[in-house]
């Protein structure tokens, strides 16, 4: 692949974290780096392990392929690869992938200057992930409390859970999750559309920059969060959105075992009222 | 850190911790109810289970009647249900009847007249007392299905209380505001029949008092065909829901949520699907009937008797009293009742431009109110003469194909004669080969014992 001509001057040396100046190089556009090659590493054999469980399994239909975790019975023990042993296996690779590939984005972070955004952001949805299939079941005392590694599966378990506390909907955490998602997309569509707006004049008209566009929302609303706020509104209402589903998932089982509409008792017993 | 970050910090925290003061805390315990990964697990919190097995102890049986004792019915006047039993087994029971049912204050007293006679029904509770001995050994004679071997005894609902800690009576809902503003369409209460959930709260009435459709899902994906409403789903929900509140189990106990209507989750829900029928039957034939033998003030608010719903038995557990075996103890209570009651079978129904009737396990006698559910047919006949019927009988899959072939034919037969007799001429009802209905476990279904009529 061509390099643009302004393109080198940014490829600079240093700021690796590990590997010294070894894998400091480049692949076409991709910068490589020390955890560039664990990525590759922890990517292959995870998928090669979900080949092999596919081929193990029952059928090649790409969407009933399953890879299950192990037996409640094997409570935080390894269990045999043909048992639930390739689940524990892949999602050892596929949080060295993911986390690898978060360090990849720190790297490259360092050697341009700038700040660690990208990666923290991408952290977040690695713990969401890590809260399924770690932190929940340490909590519960058994990897088999893990999702299973399918795309009709997964959702089935998704149902099953959810079911286990009959009203999922009533789980605080899962309001607010939800909320926060929606918001994210209410953010980003004001956002887009605004953007947008203000970058699509009529012919003749000039490109309107931050004051129009400040001025839109403050005739609209009252209020205009600025240029730069509206990047960290949105930011954090996604960070928020996976944060708070990482909780809602967690507290159920650990944290509360019966139905979630019960949980709301206090508030219906609150003195003012009951 | 600077003050607005500690701020926001601290905040967070107060919120967290608000969070989960309302929880519980680890270690629970878990059991596995299907194959690995598929989310079908029971997640318990062993605290809330020390304390629930608790409350729910059965008390120590008393020591055994002397044998040898002459029959009750040579000694006491007006036995009527107990006739079988000794009369040292007679009072043994009356004792542990006692200790069970009645106030500690009234003892004997709460049945029996000071002074009068004891063969004498002076008192209302009395003449219930005879009716609810009728209803347990009926219970373990005739739903073993549903209580299996361990059966019921007086403390299984009554657990040292006159009247049970659970019943239902039809519910008028909260007061509200008169008009449009206040209909609450029966729902939105956060009431603790649907475990304080926004579902109908009163889920009792169409399911355990009558006999309404529990299964709403369509058997395909498209919804083609698909009859039941948004309300009647919420209705099921709803009774899903005290049905989970009153074992302190989850929905996946007995179903794999992958398909609410399939049979393929855990076998509990077999036992479930008798004891919905066990309690209607109990409703409709022993606790509603009681109606007209109780005081005011022991009815409900719309004037119906109190009735049971799986938590008048199980009261938390899904094995009331933790599956203490107290009959065998009290055998007296399980006598073999003299008439085997079936589970109900359905009405016949019209399904758009289809009749279908229900037969009874290995029958082909035709229900009573089939003949008026196929006149329908019968005009569609009468108004076309060049139109014919077409008759289809299903069976199970299980069991002998032979038998189950003749017998599918015998019920279409069934109901070609009841077409006869409306005046149909038999050449022109079309009977169509027996099919076997793949999807019932057991002979459990009662909707796959049925008869299909379509005129074409």
């Amino acid at each position: 692949m061509a390099m643009l001509s302004f393109e080198r001057k940014y490829r600079v040396r240093g700021g690796t974290l590990i590997g010294g100046d070894l894998f400091d190089f480049w692949v076409g556009p991709f910068y490589v780096g020390f955890f560039g090659v664990t990525t590759i590493f922890f990517s292959i054999l995870g998928t090669a392990l979900i080949i092999w469980g596919a081929a193990l399994g029952p059928t090649w239909n790409i969407w009933q392929i399953s890879i299950a975790p192990p037996d409640l019975s094997y409570g935080l023990k390894l269990a045999p690869l043909k048992e639930g042993g390739l689940w524990q296996l892949i999602t050892v690779c596929a949080i060295g992938a993911f986390v690898s590939w978060a360090l990849r984005e720190v790297e490259i972070a360092r050697k341009l200057g700038m700040g660690l955004h990208v990666p923290f952001a991408f952290g977040v949805a690695i713990f969401a992930y890590v809260t399924l299939v770690v932190i929940r079941p340490l909590l519960l005392g058994a990897w088999g409390h893990g999702f299973p590694y399918g795309i009709f599966s997964h959702l089935d378990w998704v149902s099953n859970v959810g079911y286990q506390y009959l009203h999922f909907h009533y789980n605080p955490a899962h309001m607010i999750a939800v909320s926060l998602f929606f918001t994210t997309t209410l953010a980003l569509a004001l956002h887009g559309s605004l953007i947008l707006s203000a970058t699509n004049p009529k012919r003749g008209e000039t490109v309107k920059g931050a004051e129009h566009e400040n001025a839109y929302f403050r005739d609209l609303v009252g209020y205009s969060i600025g240029s730069l706020g509206i990047h960290r509104l949105g930011l954090f209402l996604a960070l928020a959105a996976g944060i708070w589903s990482a909780i809602c998932i967690v507290i159920s089982g650990p944290f509360w075992t019966r139905g979630w509409p019960e949980w709301w008792s206090w508030w219906l017993d609150l003195p003012i009222w009951r | 850190m600077n003050a607005n970050t500690s701020r926001l910090a601290a905040a967070a925290g107060v919120a967290a911790a608000l969070l989960l003061a309302g929880c519980e805390r680890p270690p629970m315990e878990s059991t596995q109810q299907g194959f690995r990964g598929t989310g079908m697990v029971d997640i318990q919190n062993p605290r809330i289970l020390a304390a629930r097995a608790a409350a729910n102890v059965a008390p120590a049986p008393t020591p055994p009647a002397e044998p040898g004792s002459p029959p009750a019915t040579s000694v006491y006047k007006n036995v009527q249900v107990l006739t079988d039993l000794s009369v040292n087994d007679f009072n043994r029971l009356m004792v542990a009847i006692t200790t069970w049912v009645a106030p500690p204050d009234k003892a004997c007293l709460y049945c029996h007249v000071e002074g009068k006679d004891l063969s004498e029904d002076n008192l209302y509770t009395k003449v219930v007392a005879r009716r609810m001995l009728q209803m347990t050994r009926h219970i373990n004679a005739d739903w073993k299905k549903h209580v299996a071997d361990t059966g019921v005894t007086c403390y299984t609902c009554h657990r040292g209380q006159a009247v049970p800690a659970n019943y239902w009576t039809a519910d008028p809902g909260p007061r509200t505001t008169r008009g449009l503003a206040g209909s609450r369409a029966g729902q939105n209460a956060a009431a603790q029949s649907v475990a304080l959930a926004s579902l109908p709260y009163d889920p009792f009435s169409p399911f355990l008092g009558g006999a309404q459709q529990i299964r709403v899902l369509a058997p395909q994906a498209l919804p083609n065909g698909h009859e039941a409403s948004i309300q009647q789903t919420e209705a099921t929900y709803g009774l899903m829901m005290h049905i989970s509140q009153a074992l302190g189990e989850n929905c996946t106990f007995c179903h794999n949520s992958r398909s609410f209507a399939s049979w393929e989750g855990p076998p509990t829900r077999a036992t479930a699907w008798y004891g919905i029928r066990m309690v209607r039957d109990l409703n409709a034939h022993y606790l509603e009937p009681l109606g007209k033998t109780y005081p005011a003030e022991r009815l409900g608010p719309l004037g119906d008797a109190p009735k049971a719903n799986c938590a008048t038995c199980h009261q938390g557990m899904h094995k009331p009293l933790g599956g203490a075996n107290m009959l065998k103890d009290y055998p007296a209570l399980a006598a073999v009742g003299k008439v085997a009651v079936a589970a109900p079978v359905p009405e016949p129904v019209v399904v758009g431009e289809m009749v279908v009737v229900y037969f009874g396990v290995g029958s082909a006698a035709l229900h009573d109110a089939a003949p008026k559910t196929l006149t329908t047919i019968v005009a569609k006949l009468k108004a076309d003469p060049r139109a014919k019927a077409t008759v289809s009988g299903y069976h199970s899959a299980t069991g002998d194909a032979a038998a189950n072939q003749e017998l599918a034919k015998n019920r279409a037969v069934a109901v070609r004669d009841a077409l006869k007799v409306a005046g149909i001429a038999e050449e022109r009802v079309v009977l169509v080969k027996p099919i076997a209905v793949q999807a019932n476990v057991a002979g459990e279904d009662p909707q796959a014992r049925r008869v299909e009529v379509t005129v074409k």
